[in-house]
């Protein structure tokens, strides 16, 4: 060992180095440990605090965009004055505050498949703090083909997921993801939204997984994936392991280089959206249709008084509130949509069917139409 | 619903007809399972065998979605 820690370093790592799984052999192993971290936003918040207080000795940041004030809701690291730096100076100056020891290295570029190779090389360890599926399945491929840990966490409204990728024979991200999403299909927080503690709590889970594999440790995340309903407050493990067949990690990988996938037009660009047309469906069909349990989602597109007037048990989305509920509703599933008379619900069949929607039906006539022709008691208004 | 069985589904007993496959399932859930993982009693069900294997009585299923925010 080469290094060895200053009376600072030791009143600093004391709790540390009381702890017999850490130790001084272990302080001095995480100071001679260089991280990478890719993104700096809700995940790489905690991460980047908790990593540098810890005394990892080199931390790479990288992340292209500037401190915005709606990150600020969760992205801790930065602040109030920082807002339009770089997210990697911002991050910078908080680590340098809170742990002079730590050699933080700033790359504000996009993580991409020009720099990926270069960027990764010099790190012992991958931490995914991204918030997209093309830099996502870029970082599993790195790891995999540099033989490296990837620390993986992601979030999006109350849930969060955390695992340790490419481990001690362990599966990598496409063993249980194969291919990523299309664009569209999956939102982003931006889109969807996410509660601001929750990428503090799967980010901490990272962070402790990430210090524990630069110890060695066997009883890592590895294996398994945690999921966290943060709204529930419920935790659940998956149990995963390496594919095979996986086409990175499997015996006979088919991506070998990253010259081998398309990262960008896989995700984000590219992807043929078919736009179909909405059908009519009569009164009679409909009812045939809930008789028959034809697996489907009601959309009743009128609003709270009428419904709470009467309604057919549909889920309740205005026609004026029906663009930013798109994101949670399914793409491929029989999707019902109606109002009072048909005038309202045939526009919302419209907009679904303009936004990739694949099976959009307008009940024509309506509830009133229900109420005449199947259902008498319930009140007409 | 014919011949009702009982499984787990996320967590929860959950009633469904009997002969379903898994696919047939994730699809009667309203679930896309091109991005979801599958978990059936404590093992990752490898896709090429949702279209085969029969949900049985008792069976504890988990459903995983691709999240991709950070």
């Amino acid at each position: 060992m080469t290094q060895n820690l200053s009376v600072s370093e030791q009143v600093r790592y004391s709790r540390h180095l009381m702890l017999p799984e850490i130790g001084i052999a272990g302080q001095l192993r995480l100071k001679e440990s260089a991280v990478l971290l890719i993104g700096l936003g809700g995940l790489g918040s905690p991460l980047a605090m908790y990593l540098a207080a810890a005394g990892i000795g080199r931390l790479g940041l990288v992340d292209p965009d500037r401190v915005d004030l709606s990150n600020l809701q969760r992205q801790i690291i930065h602040s109030t004055t920082n807002a339009e730096q770089l997210k990697v100076d911002s991050a910078a100056a908080t680590i340098r505050d809170l742990n002079p020891h730590v050699k933080v290295e700033c790359y504000p570029v996009r993580f991409d498949i020009s720099n990926a190779e270069s960027l990764a090389a010099p790190y012992d360890v991958i931490i995914d703090g991204t918030d997209n599926f093309a830099t996502r399945y870029l970082v599993n491929d790195i790891a995999v083909m540099q033989q490296k840990p990837n620390i993986y966490g992601s979030i999006l409204r109350f849930e969060g997921q955390a695992t340790v990728l490419n481990y001690k024979g362990g599966p990598c991200y496409r063993c249980i993801f194969p291919t990523p999403p299309p664009s569209g299909l999956i939102p982003s927080c931006g889109e969807a939204g996410v509660i601001g503690v929750l990428p503090g709590l799967i980010g901490m889970i990272q962070a402790t997984e990430a210090i524990k594999v630069l110890l060695n440790a066997n009883d890592t995340l590895q294996g398994r994936l945690l999921c966290v309903d943060a709204w529930k407050m419920k935790f659940r493990e998956l149990k995963i392991r390496r594919n095979p067949q996986c086409s990175v990690c499997g015996d006979q990988p088919s991506i070998t280089t990253l010259r081998d996938e398309n990262y960008v037009n896989t995700c984000e660009t590219l992807v043929p959206v078919t736009i179909s047309m909405p059908l009519k469906l009569s009164i009679h069909e409909y009812r045939e249709l809930r008789e028959n349990q034809t697996p489907h989602i009601l959309i009743d597109v009128r609003e709270e008084f009428e419904f709470l007037t009467c309604n057919l048990g549909g889920k309740l989305i205005p026609l004026s509130k029906l663009k930013e509920h798109l994101v949670q509703l399914p793409k491929t599933a029989m999707i019902v949509v109606h109002c009072k008379s048909g005038g309202r619900s045939a526009t919302a069949a419209k907009l679904l069917c303009d936004h990739g929607f694949e099976q959009v039906c307008n009940l024509e006539g309506g509830i009133l139409a229900w109420i005449d022709q199947i259902d008498p008691s319930l009140p007409k208004y | 619903m014919d011949n009702p069985i009982t499984i787990v589904f996320n967590g929860q007993d959950r009633q469904i007809s009997a002969g379903l496959t898994v696919e047939q399932l994730l699809q009667e859930a309203a679930i896309n399972s091109r991005f979801v993982a599958v978990e059936l009693n404590g093992e990752i069900l490898p896709r090429d065998q949702r279209n085969q294997r029969e949900v049985q009585a008792r069976d504890v299923i988990e459903v995983v979605t691709l999240v991709g925010g950070g």
